[in-house]
């Protein structure tokens, strides 16, 4: 609570059974919606999958040593969780706060905007890493080879599903209306999905794209996970795993403070 | 357990230019009812969200059931229920998916979670419509279910929103009903609303409000007696009879207030002098004495 930042700390911040409580009212709602949301979360990145796979795959059969169908099966479960993070993060935060007032309700509970922002943030997360994994899991059909690397994928979904839910959340925080959201897709996140070198490498591309491409936590996701399922872990990558962190950390304290503004006046 | 079960004292709620709580002092003793009287506008939405700390009061004190506002406010909320003006129910989920969210939000133990919830669809008397999703419920149904939500964790005190607004008569009467009978069983309520006969009907202690400010307080007949007497003589006649009759009143002394077609001069017991139809006075008579203002 910003307003209340200089006071003595509150009893109790982050108290599980204040997450417990909205994670139960995700879950719940879950059960009426989870067919169309699994639905978009495993078809879309299917058909990405299949038409950047036959697409491109005619043309190039391998990139940097590996088969195609496995560089861009790998590099679409960034996507699969960049979808299935931000556009819940700042779509379905923006309904709940203005349309369903949802928030009202349970902030007159005992619930903060930090534990009602990190629960809603956790459990969009949870879904990412799991939904992330289904292009992963189509590609196998079509010739990738099963890792012991693959089970670290949900998991690395889940912590950038973090940072980008957060991040869709501060976004839902900060904007007055839905339209702001067209900015944000397009001047965002399109060039950041274009920039991660999920279905085409990076190498070709100028300078410049490439040192913003070192920027861009989806890109570093993609490595991420094209390390432990195809090439290996490098040492680089716990770079970029401690970076994905910060992104995740940085974004939820920023989606706190966005949200705090918007419900306590 | 404190006397006081809510405590204002000087609250100002400014939001840019716009002073909504202006000053306000408020105090609900433990087991009483206060209605909220005043008119769209006059800052109760404003007072409600200032108790739950969903609105930080710029200066005064505020202390809810001992628990000083906004630092504290989490232990009050966990003992406070909340039936909000606007309808936020989860309308894709049933009314006992409902419940059940609010019983794991307001921490009841997992051994009397089932019980809680069962109480709560009883007393929103909607046992045969427990697996009916909100959507498909009549606006009477909603309205008991938000109640009943309130209240599903036994809290000391709960605060109520307007409770009838947009309701028709005959399912306010209902809601009426149970929330005499929360008072009876010992509650604290703390109830805005702009209906003169909600609060006259309910509230033990009303406190008028306008422009932010609490412009009288006190149990609604003492009210009355106090600014308005125990009878008022409504006069009827054209607008040039109308304002003769209010010159002629304040001369002799008395209190008018025009009411449409109508002059209403407040305070006549005994008085003889004018043609008109005798009533009781009521809590309009002194909200409009009082403020000015027309109410609902």
């Amino acid at each position: 609570m910003a307003a209340t930042a200089a006071r003595p700390p509150r009893i109790g911040r982050l108290e599980r059974s204040a997450l417990t409580g909205v994670l139960v009212r995700e879950v719940v709602n879950y059960s009426s919606y989870w067919k169309s949301s699994t639905f978009s979360s495993t078809v879309e990145p299917t058909i990405y999958l299949l038409a950047f796979g036959f697409g491109f795959g005619s043309l190039v059969s391998s990139i940097g040593g590996m088969d195609y169908v496995d560089f861009v099966g790998t590099g679409t479960v960034a996507t699969a969780v960049l979808f299935s993070s931000a556009f819940p993060g700042m779509f379905g935060t923006f309904v709940k706060y203005q349309f369903q007032r949802t928030y009202d309700a349970i902030l007159a509970a005992p619930v903060d905007t930090e534990e009602l922002v990190s629960a809603e943030a956790i459990w969009i997360a949870t879904r990412a890493g799991v939904y992330g994994c289904v292009p992963m899991i189509v590609a196998m059909f079509f010739g990738l080879d099963p890792a012991w690397g693959m089970l670290a994928v949900p998991f690395l979904g889940w912590i950038g599903g973090f940072g980008w839910a957060n991040f869709g959340i501060a976004i839902a925080g900060f904007s007055k209306s839905f339209e702001n959201f067209n900015y944000i897709v397009s001047a965002v996140l399109t060039p950041l999905f274009l920039l991660a070198g999920s279905f085409f490498p990076l190498s070709e591309f100028p300078t410049w794209a490439k040192v913003l491409a070192q920027l861009n936590p989806l890109h570093w996701l993609v490595m991420l996970i094209r390390d432990c399922v195809i090439l290996g872990w490098h040492s680089e990558d716990w770079l970029r795993l401690a970076a994905l962190i910060l992104f995740g950390i940085v974004m939820w304290r920023i989606a706190i403070y966005a949200m705090t503004r918007k419900l306590v006046d | 357990m404190p006397e006081l079960a809510i405590s204002l004292r000087g609250a100002v709620k400014r939001y840019g230019p716009i002073t909504a709580v202006d000053g306000l002092d408020l105090e609900v003793p433990m087991g009483t009812c206060v209605g909220l009287l005043g008119p769209n506008g006059a800052g109760k939405s404003t007072t409600m969200r200032l108790l739950t700390a969903q609105s930080i009061a710029d200066e005064g004190e505020i202390e809810v059931l001992g628990f000083k506002l906004p630092g504290e406010s989490k232990q009050a909320r966990a003992q406070l229920g909340v039936a909000p003006q606007l309808d936020n129910l989860d309308t894709t989920l049933t009314v006992e998916q409902n419940l059940l969210v609010f019983a794991h939000l307001y921490r009841i133990p997992r051994h009397e979670r089932k019980d809680a919830i069962e109480r709560a669809i009883v007393m929103a008397k909607l046992v045969e419509r427990r697996d009916s999703k909100v959507d498909k419920l009549s606006g009477g149904m909603r309205r008991r279910l938000l109640i009943a939500r309130a209240l599903i964790h036994r809290p000391r005190l709960i605060l109520l929103d307007e409770p009838t607004v947009g309701l028709d008569p005959q399912v306010r009467q209902e809601l009426w009903a149970l929330i005499d009978a929360l008072r009876s069983e010992g509650t604290t309520i703390l109830m805005s609303t702009h209906y003169i006969e909600e609060a006259q009907r309910l509230a033990d202690t009303v406190l008028i409000m306008s422009h932010g400010k609490a412009v009288a307080a006190g149990p609604p007949s003492d009210l009355v007696v106090e600014h308005a007497g125990h009878e008022v003589l409504e006069v009827y006649g054209s607008p040039a009879r109308l304002a003769e009759v209010e010159a002629e009143a304040r001369e002799a002394g008395l209190r008018t207030r025009r009411t449409g077609t109508s002059v209403s001069i407040l305070n006549v017991d005994g008085f003889k002098g004018f043609e008109g139809v005798r009533r009781a006075a009521n809590l309009e008579d002194v909200f409009v004495l009082l403020t000015g203002e027309e109410i609902a």
